[in-house]
């Protein structure tokens, strides 16, 4: 394949898989899977996570095999290999994670893997021209002598399509192409699509979020547990219709009751840390949180909500301000004695903070109160005791699980974030900070983890949301606050702002102006 | 201390560091190719030394150099290929498989040493090669333009090598492949592929830094004749920061160092020779720190690839 994305050659107009099926050990990922996109069109795949949309694309893009079935491209069988077989084939896919190398540029990412018009010297001036005048054909706003480390999340996203294009992708899949964008950008995204889509290419769209796949699908199927529900026309089908398909069964909304005002339990004043990368990402937040009261915490991630989260619960040494716990100056109190002045954490990566992969139910249930008086006798810890209340926990959390001994890691997401949830909530505290308690977690979980945090904000905890599931923010938060670059740029009650505002404010723009 | 820094000795403190920086700048452009890619080669100093005799046990039977630096290769193909297969095709901890591959050389080299050669000797290696005029410079011609063929190719390795990785389509798939390999793989490039590939070169040009030392600098071997010369070519490399020109200037730094303590006790200089002998390495010690804050590996260093599917 030469260089110059040769516009010569046609391209594909049709992709379809036939009759999928695809075994990991212990898991039937894919079963007798079908499905098919045209060009012209955009086709939803919906499921829930470990539905196996993920691993079905990875069969399409020729990273894993199928153990059975077939795939057809414009009519004929091939056999992917690897992703170069597929992208020959005129595939591409955009994943959900860029797979983007920060340290280059812009056409060093584009030309990677390509062969040069110079071998063995590289070509960047021609790629460069190139990447320029798709750019414009498409409307894909990028610098291509830009770093990626330099990019927001929407433009990398952008260099991305860039990339499928330039090697003449007729249909592109799309792994959750929205999870990372603000509602704007989200916006922008979808005016791309429907411009690149009537140039005669196709494109497959990964989601869990219905009202995308209803804004800007064509055609939608369901997967659930690796089997097919089906397929439908998006036009005169409902988001209930698609819950059920999803799911298996209605989902309720959440009962949403205003409540009295507590007291103020936690007040932060002028909050300043530094990030990771020397420098300052924390500037200057003040906020409150009432008893009885839940406030979530909007934003594009990156701007300061993990930082926060962290200073909140001692993890990282803020430079400058206070945090006061009814009352109580807590900025520079050790962790430990946060805790039992009644501060509980659900940490935003489960499996990295949250949880010892190899360790037992038992044992991560105990990670944080194992050397309390009713847990320890003497040095020693109180097996009996210990086991008696874990049992106990597995019951009234449902988390389903073999035995209390198995590893940790052997858990679905959902069942895991329930033990933490259990753990983290077993002393009543006063004050818990839920970072994306539901990431990553089934729609039966979620709804049961979003009950447990509504009967804890009614029993008088304060709550901290951080969540980037603006819904989930929307429909749980008493009041939204709004983080751009380190600040709190407006704080809304429920229901007082629009999405768009909210988008408006995530992006920058003052609360004065957005409000407007 | 007016005589110890006479001009005389400048200058032979001097063209001693260039000679020196030799073996240091093979390994170490060798190594930061290996790491570019994402794979710590903790064996270099073990490939050298099997690599050193190989080459010094050409010469000494065929007195031919060039059959020796053919050898020399053909053991850097052969331990790349072996370091490659354990730590990436394997997927094996690089650390530990490093630590494996330089005791195997320091083996291998010492026991062949005795069952084939016995005793020291010294051979003749590669003769200075006087470059035409520029020899004939005052002071500056006697420093650069009077070398052996290695310590030219050694300084033309550093432009050579920052034009492979940074112009050609190998060297941006080996630094891509070092950075996010699963980017690099999801375009199509053969990730254990490239990794093959700069480990294997980055171990050939270990080999030949070997060879440089037994035969162009030296002429001669004995067991660990190395002492641990290519460890601190690892530690060079994060010292250059991955960058060719950032090791030529580690590797300078550290031979001028060395070729200071040398010339102390060749002039009698009272400082306990051990201690003389420490103070490169100390200074390789205090260097790593006062750049540990700028120093970004590649992010996918000492990480095995694997695509995920079982």
């Amino acid at each position: 394949m030469s260089n110059s994305s040769s516009p010569a050659q046609a391209r594909i107009t049709s992709v379809e898989m036939r009759n999928i099926v695809k075994r990991f050990p212990g898991v039937l990922a894919n079963y007798n899977v079908n499905f098919d996109v045209k060009a012209g069109e955009v086709h939803a795949l919906l499921g829930e996570n470990g539905a196996g949309k993920s691993t079905l694309m990875r069969q399409l893009y020729g990273l894993y095999k199928p153990d059975e079935g077939q795939i057809l491209v414009d009519g004929k069988e091939l056999v992917f290999n690897s992703p170069a077989d597929a992208i020959r084939s005129g595939i591409g896919m955009i994943h959900q994670h860029f797979m983007l190398v920060p340290t280059l540029t812009v056409t060093e990412n584009v030309a990677l893997g390509l062969s040069s018009t110079r071998e063995p010297m590289l070509d960047l001036d021609l790629v460069e021209k190139r990447v320029l005048e798709l750019s414009k054909l498409y409307g894909l706003k990028v610098d291509p002598t830009a770093y990626i480390w330099q990019l927001s999340v929407g433009e990398q996203q952008r260099v991305e399509i860039i990339k499928a294009l330039y090697r003449n992708a007729g249909i592109i899949i799309l792994d959750e192409p929205t999870a990372v964008l603000t509602p704007q950008e989200v916006n922008d995204l979808f005016a791309i699509l429907k411009k690149i889509t009537a140039q005669g290419h196709g494109f497959i769209f990964i989601s869990h979020k219905l009202h995308e796949v209803m804004a800007i699908c064509d055609r939608v199927t369901v997967l659930r547990d690796g089997q097919m529900i089906g397929t439908r026309s998006t036009e005169g089908i409902t988001r209930d219709d698609l819950v059920k398909m999803m799911v298996g069964r209605d989902v309720k909304p959440l009962p949403l009751q205003d409540h009295p005002e507590g007291e103020v339990r936690i007040k932060v004043a002028g909050l300043r840390a530094m990030g990771d990368r020397d420098a300052e990402t924390l500037r200057g937040v003040d906020l409150e949180i009432r008893s009885g009261e839940i406030l979530g915490i909007a934003g594009v991630s990156g701007n300061g909500q993990r930082e926060l989260a962290q200073c909140l619960t001692g993890l990282r040494r803020a430079s400058a301000g206070t945090i006061l716990l009814d009352g109580e100056d807590i900025t520079h109190m050790p962790l430990l004695q946060r805790m039992s002045a009644g501060q509980a954490y659900i940490p935003e990566e489960r499996m990295q903070d949250g949880a010892i992969r190899e360790f037992s139910v038992q044992e991560n249930l105990f990670l944080r109160d194992h050397s309390a008086p009713e847990n320890t006798h003497g040095i020693f810890l109180n097996f009996k005791r210990m086991e008696q209340r874990t049992r106990e926990v597995v019951k009234e959390y449902s988390v389903k699980t073999p035995t209390i001994e198995t590893p940790i890691k052997n858990l679905s997401g959902g069942n895991i974030q329930k033990l933490i949830l259990a753990r983290e909530l077993s002393r009543q505290p006063k004050f818990l900070i839920a970072a994306q308690p539901t990431r990553g977690v089934d729609i039966g979980a979620t709804e049961y983890i979003h009950q447990k945090l509504l009967e804890q904000r009614d029993s008088g905890t304060a709550i901290l949301l951080i969540s980037e599931d603006l819904d989930e923010t929307r429909s749980l938060s008493d009041r939204i606050a709004v983080m751009f670059e380190g600040k709190i740029v407006g704080i809304v009650k429920r229901n007082q702002a629009t999405v768009e505002q909210i988008g408006l404010m995530m992006a920058g723009v003052s609360m004065a102006e957005a409000m407007k | 201390m007016e005589q110890v820094l006479s001009q005389a000795v400048l200058v032979g403190i001097i063209t001693s560091a260039i000679r020196l920086a030799t073996p240091y700048i093979f390994a170490s452009i060798g190594e930061a190719f290996s790491q570019t890619s994402g794979v710590v080669n903790l064996g270099v100093d073990g490939i050298m030394l099997v690599g050193a005799f190989m080459a010094y046990y050409v010469v000494l039977k065929t007195g031919n150099v060039w059959f020796a630096v053919l050898a020399a290769m053909l053991v850097g193909i052969a331990m790349g290929l072996l370091m490659s297969f354990i730590s990436v095709s394997m997927r094996a901890e690089q650390g530990i498989s490093g630590i494996g591959l330089y005791m195997l050389g320091l083996g291998l080299s010492s026991l062949l040493f005795k069952v084939l050669v016995g005793s020291v000797q010294t051979i003749e290696g590669f003769k200075p090669l006087d470059i035409p005029f520029l020899a004939d410079i005052p002071v500056i011609g006697e420093i650069f333009f009077k070398n052996s063929l290695p310590v030219y190719v050694a300084f033309l390795l550093i432009p050579a090598a920052w034009w492979f990785l940074e112009k050609t389509t190998w060297g941006l798939k080996i630094r891509a492949v070092g950075q996010n390999p699963a980017a690099a793989d999801s375009l199509g490039v053969d990730v254990i592929k490239v990794r093959y590939f700069a480990v294997t070169f980055g171990a050939v040009l270990a080999s030949l830094a070997g060879a440089s030392l037994s035969t162009a600098l030296v002429n001669l071997f004995q067991e660990n004749l190395t002492a641990g010369l290519g460890f601190i070519a690892v530690a060079l490399v994060y010292f250059g920061g991955w960058k060719p020109v950032g090791i030529l200037v580690g590797a300078l730094l550290f031979s001028t160092v060395n070729a200071f303590q040398l010339w102390m006790q060749v002039l009698g200089v009272d400082i306990p020779s051990d201690v003389a002998v420490m103070l490169p390495y100390l200074l390789t010690i205090v260097a790593l720190v006062a750049v540990t804050s700028r120093i970004r590996p590649p992010a996918a260093l000492n990480k095995p690839f694997d695509r995920g599917e079982n």
